[in-house]
Formats: C-alpha cells, structure tokens, sequence
C-alpha cells in the first residue's frame, strides 16, 4: 500500500461513476470548497465525466487566493523594513498587492526567501542572528498547527529574531458565513481532506443539522473524490443530511488531538479579512498573549497603505463561487500565470489557474 | 496549499524523522505526531506530518469500491 496509484484505478473510478449515474435523479450542485479538489477535479475532467444532474463549484478554499489585499501590503511593507528577512511559501511571491508584490519587493532588493516549511524558517532564523526573520503564516488548519510548532521550537530553541505574521484562516467561519450570504443554492459540500485531518468532521456538523447541506470529506485523488460525489449523491436522494467521511485513512472525528492542543496553545481566533468577503468574526488566527513577542504586527511599526484592487478582477466573485473563470474578461488574455492579475491566477490551486493549466473556461 | 503527500517513515530522531516520499528521502518534523512510529506511513504537509494512514481503513475503503464496480458491472 502506497496509499497514491491505489487510488487513482480506472475501473473502480468506472464503477463509482456508473454507480452516480444510475442513482443521481435531482438536479444538484455540489461545492468543492478547497483548491486542492479543484485541481483533481479538472486535471481528472470530472465534471465532464459526472451526469448532468451533478453540477459543482469551486469554494473558497484557497489561502493564497482569499488572503486581502491590506494583509499582503504589511508582508511587502515588512520586507521593506532594514535589517528583515521575509520567508514565505513560494505561491505568495508574485501575488499582487496594492503596489507591487513580493517578487517585485525582491527584485528591488528586499530579502525575501522562499521556504519549503515552516522548519526552514527556523534555521534561516538561526543562521542571521542579527537579522530579523518574519514568517508569512499563511494557510487553513492545515498549515497553523505547523507554524505553532515553529513558534514552540523557537521558544525552545531561543530564537529571538523570529516573528510570524499570522494571516492563517479557519474553515467552518467562512463556509458559515458563505451559507448565510444565501448568494449560491448548495445541495452538498466536499468538505477540504487536509484540515478535516486536523480539525476532525465534527466542525462541520452545524452546517448539515442547521443548513440542511450534506457534508463529506474527501481525499484528493481521482477515487477519492468520486466517492465523495457518489456519497453525496447518496445522501441528498435519501433525503439524509449529515456529516460523513470519505477519506476514512487520513480521517478520523476527533482530528488530530496533538496539533489542535499546539494549534489552541499558541494561537486564539479573531476576526479576519478575506478577499471576496469581508470581514468574517472568529475566522482567522492572531497570537495569544503569552506568545505575543513572536507577533510581527506588534513587534514592526507597520504602517497602512490604501489599499487597492486590480481593476476588471472579479476573483472574489469567484471565491464565493457565483461567477467562473469563464466570466471574467481578463482571464486568458490580460491574465495569465505569467503575469496574473488576481491571485486566483498566481496559486497554483486557485480556480483560474487551474483552469488555465487544463485548459477550461476558454469555451465563451 | 493544503497539500499533503504519504511518506514512508524510515528512522527516528527525536522530534524529527527520515521519510521517504515517492522514492526520495526527506527530513520531517514529528511535533504533530509523536506517536509515529518506523515504518508507519503519515501525510506530510509542508514538512511536518499531520497524521498516520490508517492501511486497514484505506483496505476497507478500496474493498468497498471494488465491490461497487463489481455490482455495476453486474447490473450493467
């Protein structure tokens, strides 16, 4: 078992897929709320290949993409600063901000690396101790329970010039806040594999006993997400509403007790911006007060900007999943990977990317 | 963003582990699992693993699915 080509069999994707046809009576639309679906979803053509009773959308499950324009210009105002090493995962460098990006701050001389992991943070730290490292603390709860056990090594280790920008994201608010927003008629969600790993599929049983949406989480391989869609399918012509997991290897209830314990140690909710949506209460992560020194927004004089949006992007249309990639004027022409306008262009999970890379939306 | 790959956990040091992922040998961090153990597979998310595959479930789950292509087949 190597847990990949496993899942990824043609015959039993065949059986599920004939499985969805034979059951799928009712009109639907399924939301795939993360960006790591979204590329299986198209590198596979599912879409293509599911009835046409079965539509799906692309969520906001991106962290790149729905990160705000005023979060990005503290991390290039930060990178401004003497004396400051910005690390950053790769997919936030050619983002752009009001003004400029990371890549452009780069160019111009600022010292931003690029890290693999919140561990080579760490080490850049150790290695420039009359530098100042700042880590962009940029995910979902996939990726904070990392960067709290970077902040509880650096306390171990006494690293004193490392600070975290904590722009982090929390799932269960935001889909909330999609639901009551009422702008899109959801009969299912494929809930996101990874955080559901951490945070367990508990958090999401508000949304099937208070909305009505059937949940299950998926894995992200071809299999995977076709059992996903065949349990929905299962559920919304049973007249069931629940909460149920698919990607049962990587899945259980309760998450992952470990990471939510170093997760809840260091980090508490707060309100967060996200693109497309506003202000949502209790979806980001700052900080707690006994780990305050670590927090680059008190320990950096960051002075805001106004701040401006791409004129023509309607990427946070396309966060909330009322319009796609194929309504949007600039997509293909103006933007491009190369030189993309939104971050849903740049992340290479967002919904334009992807559809650029497996050539959908260039139909209208 | 959320990606996460299996990785195949080789030996243990400490908070830290050597695992292989699709035939190379990385470094990874344990801090989130320390009840991993050598020769558990864990899904690795930017450097750390995030959790242990469970192989009975995952046997379960593709035991399931053959027997859903087995019946659509049949019926077909």
């Amino acid at each position: 078992m190597k847990y990949i080509s496993e899942f990824r069999r043609s015959e039993l994707a065949q059986g599920l897929l004939t499985q969805i046809q034979r059951r799928s009576k009712t009109p639907v639309r399924l939301m795939e709320f993360c960006g790591g679906h979204t590329v299986t979803i198209f590198k596979y053509g599912i879409r293509q290949l599911l009835p046409e009773t079965v539509d799906m959308v692309s969520g906001p499950g991106c962290p790149i993409c729905v990160t705000a324009n005023a979060d990005l210009d503290k991390a290039i105002a930060l990178s401004q600063m003497p004396g400051v090493i910005v690390a950053t995962f790769g997919d936030m460098l050619k983002v752009p901000g009001s003004d400029s990006s990371l890549q452009e701050a780069k160019a111009g001389g600022a010292d931003v690396r690029t890290v693999y992991s919140a561990m080579d943070a760490l080490k850049i730290a150790g290695y420039n101790p009359d530098k100042s490292i700042v880590f962009l603390g940029i995910g979902f709860e996939t990726t904070a329970p990392t960067i709290a056990a970077s902040v509880l090594q650096a306390e171990e280790e006494v690293l004193r010039n490392y600070y975290v920008l904590s722009l982090h994201k929390l799932c269960p608010p935001v889909i909330r806040a999609l639901l009551d927003a009422g702008e899109l008629k959801l009969h299912g969600l494929v809930c996101p594999g990874h955080v559901s790993a951490i945070i367990g599929s508990r958090p999401w049983e508000f949304i099937a006993r208070d909305y009505g949406v059937p949940c299950v989480v998926s894995g992200f391989e071809l299999l995977d997400i076709l059992q996903c869609v065949d349990m929905l399918v299962d559920q919304i012509e049973d007249g069931r509403s629940r909460v149920e997991i698919a990607y049962r290897r990587a899945v259980r209830p309760e998450g992952n007790k470990q990471a939510l314990k170093l997760m809840n140690q260091v980090f508490e909710p707060c309100p967060a911006q996200w693109r497309g949506m506003g202000e949502v209460p209790d979806s980001g992560l700052k900080l707690k007060k006994e780990y305050q020194r670590f927090d680059a927004e008190l320990a950096f004089d960051i002075k805001p900007v106004p701040t401006r949006e791409p004129a023509g992007c309607i990427c946070g249309d396309i966060l909330r999943g009322v319009k796609t990639p194929a309504d949007c004027k600039l997509f293909g022409k103006v933007c491009t990977p190369e030189n993309p306008v939104g971050p849903c262009m740049v992340s290479s999970e967002g919904s334009c990317s992807a559809s650029y890379l497996y050539g959908v939306g260039f139909e209208g | 963003m959320c990606l996460a790959i299996p990785a195949l956990i080789k030996s243990i040091e400490g908070k830290e582990a050597e695992a292989e992922i699709g035939g190379i040998t990385r470094r990874i961090s344990l801090w989130l699992t320390p009840e991993a153990r050598v020769g558990d597979y864990v899904i690795v998310h930017t450097g750390y693993a995030i959790n242990i595959l469970d192989q009975k479930e995952a046997e379960e789950t593709l035991a399931m699915l053959e027997e859903i292509a087995r019946s659509a087949e049949e019926e077909g």
